[in-house]
């Protein structure tokens, strides 16, 4: 990693745990890098070693394909030393706890630790005991800071600028963590952040983060720039939140009808795995509207782009 | 076909009223002989028109028990009793939980009821209380509101769910209200009770689940309704909330105005009903809540239970007792006793309800369907089961002398009854 010394830095933290420590420079910074990415991931040849000798652990606690399979492809494309390591199905099992799990890797000497953890907090909780760099590849309903890092980058593909776009983000926001960090991002960008759903998937006070709260998919789609559609867990709508998939699909599926209500050509995103014919219609996901297929794209190239940014504020642990 | 309804005592007033087909043209001192020169004239010799009772609390045997009551026999007994649309509860088997029962109710009506029948769709599964049901879809589908029925949603957090999911989509919740962990007695709890040996309910039990109920619509602003109170501290309850401005109401059975605990004698299992019947002191404090507007609606609750489920000692007797045909000669109790005026008869019984559940009919403005009763307050009638139309008789009136019926009655312009002495 020698090269750190002629990189410029992007930003000043040790790590990236949330959208909310970023500012407007270091988000743009950010993009502007992972913009260069997206390019190196369409060549033919897509290494770009900058991390040679550098180990990245991918420390899984809950169940992941996308996000944990994205961070080790963008690694490897540094050429860091990627190690996938899912919790659930060892140490944890044996009652071993978060932290003695962590420092037991960072024994090892990692580089980057990336974390994904069912409950909110602990990646910070977990980042304030390793001396490597800590990535939140998601924590509980709290963040999932590249989520919102590379939708802010499809979009921008495709409307240029964030600031003054409006924004749908429809669903379960009360559970999601995609919402939340795309919330923080998105608004401090200066787009207008709408959140559409039924009261009960919405947390308390939401209105105090700086969104305009919708319970009609009529009202909160008018002239939407991007409407972003979120993942319903299947056990949500079975009468605990929703009655039930098919009322959900029906008052808060995004149709082509519904999508109408969206500016002409709006962009369609979706963080996945979707569940077609309940949050979204299959005509929709698919249709010519939709960036969900770039998003999965823009995921590595962010990722590259967070790895890269991180490598540059290290001090050699030697 | 225009028809005329001259020389008749309206809710405000003397005047007449005026129909074309399904609806009504005017109504008031206006209508008079001079200018319906085109219309059939029915001469109602100075007895009163009010627009016909909305019931909003009514349970059929349809579907699932059909042998206690259909919407055929239940639409008949209301006929006869000026009802002019009766609110079905969703407590049938299977129960209406979802669009599909909702579309059954509502076409069955139509093809076999003489009355308008609307159905109140369950806020839980199976009224089970535990997941909420489709109540979005329901609403579209025609239920009027949404309620258990005869079960309260005890869980608090589900209750808070429902009442905002409710908001969504501007649907009243209608909640029984007895928290059943403290309410599993036969009659009411106190000295009766303890001499008969059964277990009794305390009035509390209705306190605590409407106050609980009444902080959860302060939370999610949800449009709420209970159901049926039944004891003077609920009254003053639902008067503190009112005051608050909350969008709530109540409504009251005709039971609990016109009966007592002490009417349950010899273990008389016709007056075992839920919540139970009170003491004196609470039918007079319900009486004057109604009459004072913190009470909304009277309701017959209408429960048709068979010898199955009634001839069977007191504390195994089902709850519940039939009501269609006699709860506007009840009512007229509280007229000619002055405790209400029959202005204040015509909102509580057709007006509030039609206003609670945002139907068309239920007043005689211009343009409204034409459902209307015809009543003689005077003519005396005796309750003899056996001439009743329910096909369940557990009546709690039986045998006794009620003042004041309906002459004829009225729905979408269409006569569906008519006495004949």
């Amino acid at each position: 990693m020698s090269q750190s010394d002629t990189r410029p830095p992007i930003f000043k933290a040790q790590h990236l745990l949330a959208v909310t420590d970023l500012s407007v420079s270091e988000i743009k910074s950010l993009l502007n890098l992972a913009a260069t990415y997206a390019e190196v991931n369409r060549n033919a040849d897509k290494r770009h070693m900058i991390l040679a000798g550098a180990t990245q652990v991918n420390l899984f606690f809950e169940n992941s394909t996308r996000t944990q399979s994205s961070f080790e492809i963008a690694g490897k494309r540094l050429g860091a030393d990627v190690m996938n390591m899912t919790v659930s199905s060892s140490s944890i099992s044996k009652g071993e706890t978060v932290l003695d799990t962590a420092m037991t890797i960072n024994a090892m000497q990692p580089d980057f630790l990336v974390v994904r953890h069912q409950s909110s907090g602990a990646v910070e909780l977990l980042s304030q005991k390793v001396s490597c760099a800590v990535i939140n590849a998601g924590d509980g309903q709290h963040e999932h800071p590249t989520q919102a890092l590379l939708d802010a980058l499809t979009i921008r593909r495709h409307l240029k600028n964030l600031e003054g776009l409006t924004v749908a983000i429809c669903g379960d926001v009360y559970h999601s963590r995609v919402a939340r960090s795309n919330i923080a991002l998105l608004t401090k960008m200066g787009a207008r952040v709408r959140v559409v759903a039924p009261s009960n998937l919405l947390p308390s006070d939401i209105a105090n983060f700086g969104v305009e709260v919708f319970s009609t998919m009529k009202d909160g789609l008018a002239d939407a720039d991007v409407v972003m559609m979120l993942r319903l867990q299947v056990e949500r709508m079975a009468g605990s939140f929703v009655p039930s998939e098919r009322e959900y699909y029906h008052f808060y599926g995004l149709t082509e009808e519904k999508l109408k209500l969206a500016k002409p050509g709006a962009l369609v995103m979706h963080p996945g795995p979707m569940n077609r014919g309940v949050e979204i219609d299959s005509a929709v996901a698919d249709g010519a509207q939709s960036v969900i297929r770039e998003q999965v794209e823009m995921g590595v190239a962010v990722r590259m782009a967070v790895l890269d940014a991180l490598s540059r504020n290290m001090r050699s642990q030697a | 076909m225009k028809r005329a309804f001259l020389n008749a005592v309206l809710p405000n007033g003397h005047g007449g009223l005026l129909i074309e087909g399904d609806r009504v043209v005017a109504s008031g001192r206006a209508v008079t002989a001079a200018n319906v020169s085109d219309a059939e004239v029915y001469d109602c010799n100075g007895h009163i028109i009010m627009p016909g009772i909305i019931d909003m609390r009514v349970f059929t045997g349809e579907p699932g028990s059909e042998y206690r009551e259909t919407l055929a026999s239940a639409s008949k007994a209301a006929a006869a009793g000026g009802v002019t649309t009766i609110i079905v509860m969703p407590n049938t088997k299977p129960v209406i939980d979802d669009a599909a029962m909702v579309d059954f109710i509502l076409r069955r009506a139509r093809d076999t009821a003489d009355v308008r029948v609307a159905p109140m769709g369950a806020i839980t599964k199976g009224s089970a209380g535990e997941l909420m049901a489709e109540l979005g879809l329901m609403k579209e589908a025609g239920a009027v509101a949404v309620t258990d029925g005869t079960k309260s949603v005890a869980n608090a957090a589900l209750m808070r769910r429902a009442m905002l999911y409710a908001r969504d989509h501007d649907i009243l919740v209608v909640q029984h209200v007895e928290e059943p962990s403290f309410s599993n007695g036969v009659m009411n709890a106190g000295e009766r009770a303890s001499r008969l040996g059964l277990s009794g309910s305390y009035g509390l039990s209705e306190v605590i689940l409407l106050e609980r109920d009444l902080r959860l619509v302060e939370m999610t602003g949800c449009r709420y309704h209970a159901a049926q109170i039944s004891c003077a501290e609920s009254v003053e309850v639902m008067r503190r909330a009112k005051d608050k401005g909350l969008r709530v109401s109540c409504g009251v059975s005709i039971n609990h105005l016109s009966l007592n605990e002490s009417d349950v004698g010899p273990y008389r299992t016709f007056f075992k009903v839920s919540p139970p019947l009170r003491s004196e002191e609470d039918r007079c404090a319900l009486v004057a809540g109604l009459a004072e507007g913190v009470i909304d609606v009277v309701v017959s609750s209408h429960d048709p239970q068979s010898d199955d489920t009634k001839r069977l000692p007191f504390a195994e007797a089902a709850f519940g007792a039939i009501g269609l045909e006699t709860i506007l000669s009840a009512a007229l109790v509280m007229t000619h006793n002055k405790n209400i005026t029959l202005e204040r008869l015509s909102q509580i019984l057709s007006e509030t309800p039609q206003r609670l559940l945002g139907l068309a009919q239920g007043q005689l403005k211009a343009g409204c369907p034409a459902d209307f009763v015809v009543i003689d307050p005077y003519s005396n009638w005796k309750v003899e089961p056996a001439n009743l139309r329910s096909r369940s008789k557990n009546t709690p009136f039986e045998q006794r002398t009620l003042e004041g019926r309906a002459m004829a009655t009225w729905v979408a312009g269409r006569n569906v009854y008519s006495y004949v002495g």
